[in-house]
């Protein structure tokens, strides 16, 4: 029962033809039997699983307050706060951290009757695009164990892709939950910035971090997302727009739908069986009804320039809070203030956080702000620009969401920029704060194949309309790793 | 283009392994150098975007509630005396 959707799982456990703690305790048994391969978790919370599947079997008995979420085990990405369970982001600075919070989206599966298993593996502050910049270990891909599972959200799509976990959260700042969707063949969705709270996430690049969805299927996506959803007080970046029904948008219909794709995005640095699978989900698309029409957005080839700018100038403020003086790492044996510092973050931060504080301190430095940081806030403008003129003449937009298929284990971890260009297709999406999701449209050589849809602002329904129709017509869902 | 890695480190208030200080150089320099490419763009009349969203600042009443949780706060301190933070000496 453990491959199941949750949806599926929910008419189970609803119709009382399976316990919430049977179902949990299968998806323990499960990760007994997988997790020393997939690594996909950093803390296991077994006892308080088994605690809240109890307290879900008595809620569904007494036929009160079910949620499509209660009794469903859930996987939580380490970088959000969990009262009382350790929270390490994937970093040694924070091996001991354990919040005297939730983080609001974490208190709104508890309150949905969620069951959470554990914190998921993910690269060092949700630096990474492979999941191998984890302090821990890195984790691998149920497909394949020699290749990576994408990153930084990496544990938890493999989680999803291993049954390990029956839904799961992740973070996307510049791909990170929709580049391990496609490496691990599940549905991954980024909403639109403000969509999702972040309270309670520890920030990496605060105008591009958001919260969202790992899943088995779309329907799945779409009911996880409207669980998590909302305004919050807490997060004065979260906006105030009424919640939809989205499994409301989970119509097997795309006529009339005007989708663009992405020409510039199936050129070059594009590996030819990705290209040919996206094309064909086109095709497959436009014989649904759709309108396909090519659109090119020139401001892509800036990208990633602009994104490593960015994002490692806001992280290189936001991480100035690891300082060894009020949680995590402290430096022992230093007598001065300054020493505890460089000590506490040498010793605490690994290399690709370094080096991003280094990029983003630089870019911030005087003399050098004008060329770097603020020439990037400028592209970003006509990257949103490019975007507005697109989805200005088309409903939503598709693309790979990869430019390759998951790759070996230790293949980019010596090039940071090449691990870097592997971003292209998902970064633009989180400069310009829209929402986009990833779900499979192939294989290649076994490995899975992510088509990703982009849509307007607060436009997930468009989105979750077209990537239903897709999946009910396909069958790539339907395939499973085999470990 | 060289970057002066012990100088930005300084900056950041970040300690890094002699591994590092030799790695940092020549691969902070291929990606800055990358970044160049945005040098193509001409940008002299657009403006620039920090938030993809319009954001404001909200405001709340400023009032006094309370906080339940100090000693979960404070078991986290590395250091900790009477609900304080201790730090090594800053002022002789």
């Amino acid at each position: 029962m453990i491959n199941k959707s949750a949806h599926e799982l929910h008419s189970l456990l609803s119709s009382k033809r399976v316990s919430s703690l049977e179902l949990t305790e299968a998806v323990f048994a499960r990760i007994d039997q997988v997790e020393d391969k997939v690594k996909a978790y950093i803390t296991l919370t077994k006892e308080e699983a088994l605690r809240q599947a109890r307290a879900a079997d008595a809620r569904l008995k007494a036929g009160n307050n079910i949620t499509p979420l209660t009794g469903l085990p859930v996987a939580v990405k380490d970088n959000m706060c969990t009262q009382g369970v350790l929270t390490t982001c994937g970093s040694k600075i924070l091996n001991n951290y354990l919040p005297p919070y939730d983080a609001t989206i974490v208190a709104g599966l508890k309150s949905a009757g969620a069951v959470i298993i554990g914190k998921a593996n993910m690269d060092e502050f949700a630096m990474g695009s492979s999941t191998e910049n984890s302090a821990l270990y890195p984790t691998r891909n149920p497909w394949d164990l020699t290749t990576v599972p994408g990153g930084s959200s990496g544990g938890s799509a493999a989680a999803v892709a291993a049954d390990e976990a029956v839904l799961a959260l992740g973070s996307d700042t510049g791909g990170s939950i929709r580049q391990p969707a496609a490496f691990c063949g599940v549905v991954g969705m980024k909403p639109t910035y403000g969509r999702v709270s972040r309270f309670g996430l520890v920030a990496f690049a605060s105008s591009l971090d958001q919260i969202g969805p790992l899943t088995k299927d779309v329907t799945d996506s779409a009911i996880l997302l409207g669980a998590i959803a909302g305004h919050d007080e807490k997060d004065a970046t979260s906006v105030d727009l009424p919640v939809p029904d989205y499994r409301k948008a989970l119509i097997d219909d795309v006529k009339k739908v005007k989708i663009g794709l992405i020409s510039n995005l199936l050129g070059d640095g594009i590996a030819p069986e990705v290209k040919l699978a996206v094309k064909a989900a086109a095709e497959a698309l436009a014989k649904l009804g759709a309108e396909i029409v090519e659109v090119e957005l020139p401001s892509f080839e800036y990208a990633v320039s602009t994104y490593y700018l960015l994002a490692p100038a806001e992280a290189s403020s936001n991480l100035a809070r690891f300082d060894g003086v009020k949680y995590g790492h402290r430096s022992g044996g230093t007598k001065d203030l300054l020493n505890m510092y460089y000590n506490t973050r040498r010793e605490g931060f690994g290399p690709e956080v370094k080096r991003r504080i280094m990029i983003g301190t630089y870019a911030l430095s005087a003399g050098y702000y004008d060329a770097y940081y603020l020439k990037a806030l400028k592209v970003r403008t006509l990257i949103k620009q490019d975007f507005e003129k697109a989805l200005g003449k088309c409903d939503v937009l598709i693309s790979p969401t990869a430019p390759t298929v998951a790759f070996k284990v230790g293949e980019k971890t010596a090039d940071p920029l090449a691990m870097y260009l592997s971003d292209i297709a998902t970064i633009p999406v989180n400069l310009a704060g829209l929402p986009a999701l990833s779900l499979p449209c192939g294989f290649s050589g076994g490995l899975p194949i992510g088509l990703q849809i982009i849509g307007r602002a607060f436009a997930e329904e468009t989105i979750l309309r077209v990537a239903f129709t897709y999946e009910q017509n396909t069958k790539w869902h339907t395939q499973k790793a085999k470990l | 283009m060289r970057i002066d890695v012990e100088h930005v480190a300084k900056l950041a208030r970040l300690g890094l392994t002699d591994e590092e200080k030799k790695l940092f150089g020549p691969q902070l320099s291929a990606i800055l150098g990358y970044a160049e490419n945005l040098n193509q763009l001409s940008t002299g009349n657009v403006l620039p975007t920090s938030h993809a969203i319009p954001i404001k600042n909200v405001l709340r009443e400023d009032k006094v509630i309370p906080c339940a949780n100090v000693d979960d706060i404070m078991a986290n301190a590395p250091d900790e005396a009477d609900h304080m933070f201790r730090v090594p000496r800053i002022v002789e």
